[in-house]
């Protein structure tokens, strides 16, 4: 089961605000003063036409890009200036469009990796293997199991990361970002090369995920995935947000329409 | 890579036997001298292959790290007297605070930069080396380094020494083995396979490089201890940039993040100039090709390159 | 105060050489991203090709001149075409291992060919020092500085004027917008290298009547002239100049002041603080990665 921090569904704090957040590359704005909110337990999707910046602002929110103006506000706490590995401790994690799974390592070893975090064994740890030690790679290793079973991967366990099927290794990235025990997790186009039926075995685990009372944001061009999924949706257009609201709101936006009808 | 368990028992047992064989049975002092200075060599050809191996950093002057294990314990032993043991330890102490001194900013930045502030900073340990006539000897280098001891046991050159150095290339295997299947190690093998990612899943990358810059340091001090206590003169000439190439090209020859490789690569570089007669001349020519040819066609080491290609001939035959 | 104006002096001649140095370094990293760890064997060929050309086989000194620089080219254009672009992993460990072994592989060769011994080159011209505040100027000096700024000059008038040279700016700030727009991004590394190989080799021609030159001499100095490009910020061409002279001349007044034998330090330490403190130079802007 996955481990969460928060009781489902019941609070309505933000667990993350946008303010005013800009961000220029060169002379090209590519954010553009954007402001929303996200409350705890909910999925917001954010969608655009391509190029809107909805990457960029996930690397804001992520810390691998600064912004150049604005703030991040994540479960109360500034974060433009956290470096990414105390992010992810403090319970941010991501997924990325093109998969970043580690190679030559096994899948089970990937989830461990994730675990990184919530995890201690350091140099000396290593070289004296304590039972301190041996303990808590015996527990990792449980609680990478419980994760593969909980994304439907456990047969491929043992399998090398980049042998896996495309479907396979776009799960495997969100279990693995899932192994950080975070709070607020994006996911970055997860349904992108997906087919029909992995598309909805994708909704299923967005769903099971809701339940543990992770929050996610989602950027995905698949829009029947992310209208059935949102309960609240951002639009991005050329870096500044166009609109935001529920599936509904959105769906009869009329300058929604038009910027995804004028860009084609 | 998760090593069979018992596989890597295997691998120790030869090892032990093949070391223990040799010690035993060889009675030609100069094969035993060989043969030490492969384990000295493999030290720092270790050391160097988890920095490059894994971290995809490379130093420039890890011959310095070598200069400052065997001149710290020359001069504490040598001239004040210390136990040498005692001198190991300050030698790896000083050789860790530099690394942190000189790590700390440069792991920060892309790989060039280690590499040109270890170059630096490799040069400059030379040239301190050289104009500190008055505690080190300068260029006409440091004498009377004293024999290490035991109890009543004195390792003098020969057998003796043989063992005391492989037996610490064995506890060196092991630290490495261990600290790869750790998570220390999964952690090092994820930056090795996208570094970006290794970032995004909350990875400290940096302080990560930091440590394996500092552990590769340690070794290259234990390696220039034991070289002292070995030859027991010391001179400027051995610690030069040179010889921080030479270390390069163990690593490269032997292949990266491999801790056999390592052994075969100071292996090969020992004995080379043994077995090609005039090497001197074409020294310089024949480190340079190498080190050319095998990264610009095998970027993970000649060893690994080598296994690929016949990987590739038997499936193309079959 | 005679002696500081000596120092100073000297320190500018031999700046002037780091900054033609750091020049050729910088422009390359700029065009590239690459660092060339054998940047100073280019220098080395450069004077010893000199001493080959003008003072055994005789031949007149701008023709030696460009032969030098053009052996220094075609080198650059060699080593381009078989060691970088057939790289298969164009990693930096991996470039820097081969830069690097370029490097000695080149100073080997050097040493069958031109032997151990250093050589000595007569200056271009024959005239008397002239004296300035009490100390004197080797009219060699007003030769380099001249060389170093008509050198930097032009290739600050190539850049900023030539279509070609704006082409390579472009190629440097943003390579796939550069190859979008019609730029061949691989034609414009080779003229990359070739013209930071021929900075190299003018480097050395100018270097060579007041040092000795010999196979191993481009070692330290490709090291300065990266410690000198770094303080000025690699990328900026002006920087680099600029980083060249300041270190000649720190160089010089520590060597005179303090000791001689740690003058090869200076650069180093250089090198360290800048890395600790400002990675990006003491003349570029946080993020300015071009000219």
């Amino acid at each position: 089961m996955i481990r969460s921090q928060q009781t489902p569904g019941i609070r309505t704090e933000q667990i993350l605000k946008v303010q005013d957040l800009t961000k220029m590359f060169g002379g090209v704005k590519a954010q553009d003063q954007i402001s929303f909110s996200i409350e705890k337990g909910i999925v917001c999707g954010l969608i655009g036409p391509n190029g809107a910046g909805k990457t960029t602002l996930f690397n804001m929110i992520t810390g691998i890009y600064r912004p150049d103006a604005g703030k991040v506000v994540f479960n109360g706490k500034d974060i433009r200036k956290t470096p990414v590995y105390r992010l992810v401790k403090a319970g941010v994690a991501r997924t990325f469009q093109h998969v970043e799974l580690f190679s030559s390592m096994t899948l089970l070893e990937n989830i461990l990796v994730g675990m990184h975090v919530r995890t201690q064994a350091g140099f000396w740890a290593a070289v004296t293997r304590l039972p301190a030690m041996k303990r808590e790679e015996r527990q990792s290793r449980r609680r990478a199991e419980e994760l593969l079973e909980f994304t439907g991967l456990c047969a491929d366990a043992h399998k090398m990361a980049g042998d896996l099927p495309a479907g396979r290794q776009k799960t495997a990235q969100i279990a693995r970002a899932l192994a950080s025990e975070p709070l607020l997790l994006l996911l970055d186009e997860p349904a992108a090369g997906l087919n029909p039926v992995e598309t909805h075995a994708l909704g299923k685990l967005i769903q099971k995920i809701k339940q543990s009372g992770i929050t996610m944001m989602l950027v995905e061009h698949d829009m029947s995935l992310v209208m059935k999924m949102s309960d609240k949706v951002v639009v991005l257009d050329q870096g500044k947000k166009l609109a935001e609201g529920t599936p509904r709101q959105i769906q009869s936006n009329e300058a929604v329409m038009s910027a995804y009808l004028g860009n084609g | 890579m998760t090593d069979n368990k018992k596989t890597i028992w295997i691998e120790y047992l030869v090892f032990i036997c093949a070391v223990s064989a040799f010690g035993l049975v060889t009675e030609n002092t100069y094969y035993l001298q060989i043969m030490t200075f492969i384990g000295i060599n493999t030290l720092l050809a270790l050391g160097l292959n988890m920095l490059m191996g894994y971290t995809g950093q490379v130093s420039l002057g890890h011959a310095a790290f070598y200069g400052i294990g065997a001149y710290t314990t020359a001069i504490l032993s040598g001239t004040y007297g210390m136990n040498p043991w005692l001198a190991l330890v300050c030698a790896v102490a000083a050789a860790v605070l530099i690394a942190f001194i000189v790590g700390l900013p440069t792991l920060r930045l892309s790989g060039y930069y280690l590499a040109m502030g270890t170059l630096g900073f490799g040069m400059i340990v030379n040239i301190v080396i050289r104009e500190w006539a008055g505690v080190t000897g300068g260029a006409s280098g440091f004498v009377g380094i004293p024999m290490l001891e035991a109890g009543s046991l004195v390792f003098m050159s020969g057998a003796g020494y043989y063992f005391l150095v492989w037996g610490i290339v064995f506890a060196a295997m092991i630290i490495c083995r261990r600290l790869l299947a750790s998570r220390t190690g999964r952690a090092l093998r994820a930056i090795h396979d996208g570094e970006n990612a290794a970032v995004a899943i909350g990875v400290n990358t940096h302080f990560l490089k930091l440590e394996i810059f500092m552990f590769s340091a340690a070794l290259g001090a234990v390696a220039g201890f034991l070289y002292a206590h070995f030859v027991l003169f010391i001179s400027p000439e051995s610690f030069g940039f040179m010889f921080s190439i030479k270390i390069v090209t163990m690593v490269v020859i032997g292949g990266m993040a491999s801790v056999w490789g390592a052994l075969l690569g100071a292996a090969v570089l020992t004995l080379l100039p043994e077995v090609l007669h005039g090497f001197a001349e074409y020294e310089m020519i024949v480190f340079g090709l190498i080190l050319m040819v095998v990264m610009i066609f095998m970027p993970q080491g000649l060893t690994r390159g080598i296994m690929d290609m016949i990987r590739t001939a038997g499936r193309a035959r079959t | 105060m005679q002696e500081i104006v000596q120092y100073l002096f000297s320190g500018i001649t031999t700046g002037a050489v780091y900054a033609v140095i750091a020049v050729g370094l910088s422009m390359l990293y700029s065009s590239t991203e690459l660092i060339n760890f054998a940047h100073g064997e280019f220098v080395m060929i450069g004077a010893l090709a000199m001493v080959t050309l003008w003072v055994r086989i005789g031949l007149p000194l701008p023709v030696a001149m460009t032969g030098a620089v053009a052996a220094g080219c075609l080198l650059g254009l060699v080593f381009e075409r078989f060691a970088i672009r057939t790289a298969r992993n164009p990693e930096p460990i991996t470039l820097i291992i081969i830069t690097v072994g370029a490097s000695i592989f080149l100073k080997g060769v050097a040493m069958i060919i031109w032997g151990k011994d250093p050589f000595s080159m007569p200056s271009f011209s024959s005239h008397e020092s002239i004296e300035i505040f009490g100390a004197a100027l080797l009219p060699q000096s007003i030769w380099i500085v001249t060389a170093a700024l008509v050198l930097a000059g032009g290739i600050h008038l190539f850049l900023k004027q030539t279509l070609t040279g704006k082409a390579m700016v472009a190629c440097a700030v943003n390579k796939k917008a550069a190859w979008l727009s019609g730029i061949p991004s691989e034609k414009m590394g080779i003229l990359a290298f070739g013209i930071s190989a021929g900075c190299g080799a003018v480097a050395g021609i100018f270097i060579a009547p007041i040092t000795m030159s010999s196979y191993d001499m481009g070692t330290l100095l490709g090291i300065k002239g990266f410690c000198a490009a770094m303080i000025g910020g690699l990328g900026s061409l002006w920087g680099a100049f600029a980083g060249g002279l300041l270190l000649g001349i720190l160089e010089s007044l520590g060597a005179g002041l303090i000791s001689s034998g740690l003058k090869d330090a200076i650069a180093f330490v250089l090198l360290l603080l800048i890395l600790y403190i400002r990675p990006g130079g003491l003349f570029a802007a946080k993020e300015a990665k071009r000219f």
